[in-house]
C-alpha cells in the first residue's frame, strides 16, 4: 500500500492554507500507510534582514532535537558563525535552522559539534522536512502542519514492506538541496544502483530502495539535467514498481513505472495541481467539483514549473 | 414517477448504504435511488440485486458497483480501480473515466464508460459486455474468457493477450496485440452485435462498420489438442 498526496499551487491565494490543505489529504491516506508519516513543504525563499537582495539564507531541516534547548542551540550556532546570522525554530524533535547560505558548510560542522543527536535531513532555500512514526493526524499534529504554509508540498504515508518501521526509513528522502520524492512501491535493482551511486559520490543514510530513487535524480540533476529528463532517464534506469512525486525549489513531477502498479489520480484546476493515491484524498481540495480529474499515464514524465 | 430515496453519504455510512439495497430483494419495486457525496469512498453499491436504478452522483473509489447482480447504476464522475468487477447482471455506467481493470471478471450485464478506462479493461472477462466511449490502456481483455468489449477510442500495449473466446472491437489505432491475439473479419454478424452493444450503450451514432474485430488465434498450449490429456 502506502499512500502519496502532493499539492502544486499555482495561485498565491492558497499559500496559505498549503498546510493544512496536506494535512488533510493525508489524513485521508491513514489507512493506505498507518506506519509512519513524512512531509516536505517549500516555503518563501526569505533573506534576512539586512542581506544584499539575492543573497539567500538556507533552510536546514534537523532532526533529533527531542527536548532542545532552542534558544541555546540558537546562540551557540551564531556564535560560532561569520556575521552571527542564525535563525532557529523547534518543531516537536525536529529543527529548522536559517543561515547564509555562503555559510552552510560552517553550519553544519557546528551543529555537528554543539548539537551531537541532530541530523540534518534535508537543506536548501525553501524545503522543510518533517517525518515521524505514527499515523498522519497525529504526526501533523505534532509539527502544526496546518499552520505551514507554502507554494508546494508532498507527504506520504508508510505502510513498511522493503524495511522497519523508523523514522529513517519514513518518506519523503531528500537527498539533494530543495530536492525530495515519495514513493509507492518497490524497487528490484536499488542495490545495485546503490554501489553504482556511492561510486559517482553520494552519500546514503539507509538501506532504503526509495532514497536510492531520490539519489538518482538528483545525481541526473547534478549532472545538469532537468527534472524531466532526470524523471525520463529513470524510466531506463529503475526496475521495480513505483508512482514517484518529487518536488525541487520551483517543481513538481509524478512518474509511474509502464505497467501502473500503484494506483495515481490527479486534479488540475487554475489554482493548482494535485496528486493522490486515490480520490478520496482530493475530494476536500476547494474547487474539486470543477476539476480535470485523470489518472496519469504508465512510464510518462509529467512535471509543473512555477517561476522561481 | 415514483420520488427518489436519498441517502447522503456524508450522513450515512458505506455499510448503511450496502446493507439497505442488498436487502432488497429481486422482485422490489423501490424507485430510483440518489447517494450524495460519494467523495471517492470505496466499495459503493455492491453486491445489489434488485432491479433498482442507483444513481451516485460524483466521483467513486474502487469497486464501486462491484458483483452487480441487476440493478442499473450510474456514476456520475470518474471511478477508480475495478469498477463493476464480477458484475452478473444489470448495468453500470460511468459518465467519466474508469481507472483499472474496470469489468474485471464480469459474468454478464453491461458496463458502459463514457470516457476513458485505464489498464486491464476487461481482464479476464467472463460474459459481460463492456462498451468504452474513449480508449483503452495496456493489457486490456487480458486472458478475457466470454464477452465484448468495443472500445470506440484507441487501445493501449498487448490488447487481448491469451485471449479465449471473447470479443474485441476497436474503432482507433491498437497500439500492440498480446501473445495469441488475432485481426478477425468483420462481418455482418459482428456489425449487428457491435451496433446492438453500441445502442444499448447510448452511442449509436457511432458507425459499427468503422470498427475492427479481434480474437484469440487459438495457438496457446491450452488450445493444442495433443495437450488435453494433461488437465
Amino acid at each position: 500500500m502506502c499512500g502519496i498526496a502532493g499539492l502544486f499551487l499555482k495561485s498565491p491565494a492558497l499559500e496559505g492554507s498549503l498546510g493544512a490543505l496536506l494535512a488533510g489529504m493525508l489524513d485521508v491516506l491513514a489507512g493506505r500507510g498507518p506506519d509512519s508519516t513524512g512531509f516536505a513543504i517549500y516555503g518563501d525563499e526569505a533573506a534576512a534582514p539586512g542581506m544584499a537582495a539575492g543573497d539567500a539564507r538556507v533552510r536546514l531541516t534537523l532532526r533529533g532535537l527531542a527536548g532542545a534547548d532552542a534558544p541555546g542551540l540558537t546562540r551557540a550556532v551564531a556564535a560560532g558563525l561569520e556575521g552571527g546570522d542564525a535563525d532557529l525554530v523547534l518543531r516537536d524533535d525536529h529543527a529548522v535552522l536559517l543561515v547564509p547560505e555562503a555559510q552552510e558548510a560552517a553550519a553544519r560542522a557546528l551543529i555537528a559539534r554543539v548539537a551531537p543527536s541532530a541530523r540534518v535531513v534535508a537543506s536548501g532555500r525553501r524545503i522543510e522536512l518533517y517525518k515521524g512514526v505514527g499515523l498522519p493526524a497525529e504526526v501533523a499534529t505534532r509539527f502544526d502542519l496546518a499552520a505551514m504554509r507554502g507554494t508546494h508540498a508532498i507527504g506520504h504515508t508508510r505502510m513498511a514492506t522493503e524495511s522497519a518501521v523508523t523514522v529513517a526509513a519514513a518518506h519523503p528522502f531528500s537527498t539533494g538541496p530543495d530536492q525530495c520524492l515519495v514513493h509507492n512501491g518497490s524497487l528490484s535493482n536499488h542495490n545495485a544502483l546503490r554501489r553504482t551511486l556511492r561510486r559517482e559520490g553520494l552519500a546514503f543514510e539507509t538501506e532504503n530502495d526509495t532514497e536510492v530513487a531520490a539519489g538518482y535524480l538528483t545525481w541526473r540533476m547534478r549532472q545538469g539535467m532537468t527534472l524531466e529528463a532526470a524523471l525520463a532517464a529513470a524510466l531506463d534506469d529503475l526496475d521495480g514498481f513505483y508512482t514517484f512525486v518529487v518536488a525541487t525549489r520551483t517543481g513538481f513531477g509524478v512518474l509511474r513505472d509502464p505497467i501502473a502498479c500503484k494506483p495515481a489520480v490527479m486534479a488540475e484546476t487554475g489554482d493548482y495541481v494535485a496528486f493522490a493515491s486515490e480520490y478520496r484524498a482530493l475530494a476536500g481540495l476547494p474547487g474539486i467539483e470543477a476539476a480535470r480529474l485523470f489518472e496519469p499515464d504508465a512510464a510518462r514524465v509529467y512535471v509543473w514549473e512555477r517561476a522561481a | 414517477m415514483t420520488a427518489a430515496t436519498v441517502i447522503d453519504l456524508d450522513v450515512a455510512t458505506v455499510r448503511d448504504l450496502n446493507a439497505r439495497l442488498q436487502a432488497l430483494g429481486r422482485d422490489s419495486n423501490l424507485g430510483p435511488v440518489h447517494v450524495r457525496h460519494p467523495r471517492g469512498r470505496h466499495a459503493l453499491a455492491v453486491g445489489v440485486s434488485a432491479p433498482v436504478d442507483i444513481l451516485l452522483d460524483g466521483p467513486v473509489g474502487y469497486y464501486a458497483g462491484g458483483m452487480n447482480d441487476g440493478a442499473r447504476i450510474v456514476i456520475d464522475g470518474n471511478a477508480a480501480t475495478g469498477v463493476a468487477e464480477n458484475m452478473m447482471a444489470g448495468l453500470v455506467r460511468v459518465r467519466g473515466d474508469a481507472s483499472q481493470s474496470a469489468g474485471a471478471t464480469a459474468h454478464g450485464g453491461l458496463l458502459v464508460i463514457e470516457g476513458n478506462a485505464g489498464a486491464r479493461c476487461g481482464i479476464s472477462l467472463k460474459g459481460a459486455d463492456i462498451v468504452v466511449g474513449g480508449s483503452v490502456g495496456h493489457m486490456s481483455a487480458f486472458m478475457a474468457q466470454s464477452g465484448t468489449l468495443v472500445v470506440c477510442g484507441d487501445a493501449g500495449e498487448a490488447l487481448g493477450d491469451s485471449l479465449y473466446e471473447a470479443r474485441l472491437f476497436v474503432r482507433g489505432a491498437v497500439r500492440s496485440l498480446g501473445a495469441d491475439c488475432e485481426e478477425k473479419p468483420m462481418g455482418a454478424a459482428e456489425r449487428a452485435l457491435v451496433a446492438a452493444l453500441l445502442d444499448r450503450a447510448g452511442m449509436a451514432a457511432i458507425d459499427a462498420a468503422s470498427f475492427r474485430c479481434f480474437g484469440s488465434a487459438r495457438r496457446l498450449y491450452h488450445f493444442h489438442v495433443d495437450n488435453a490429456q494433461a488437465y
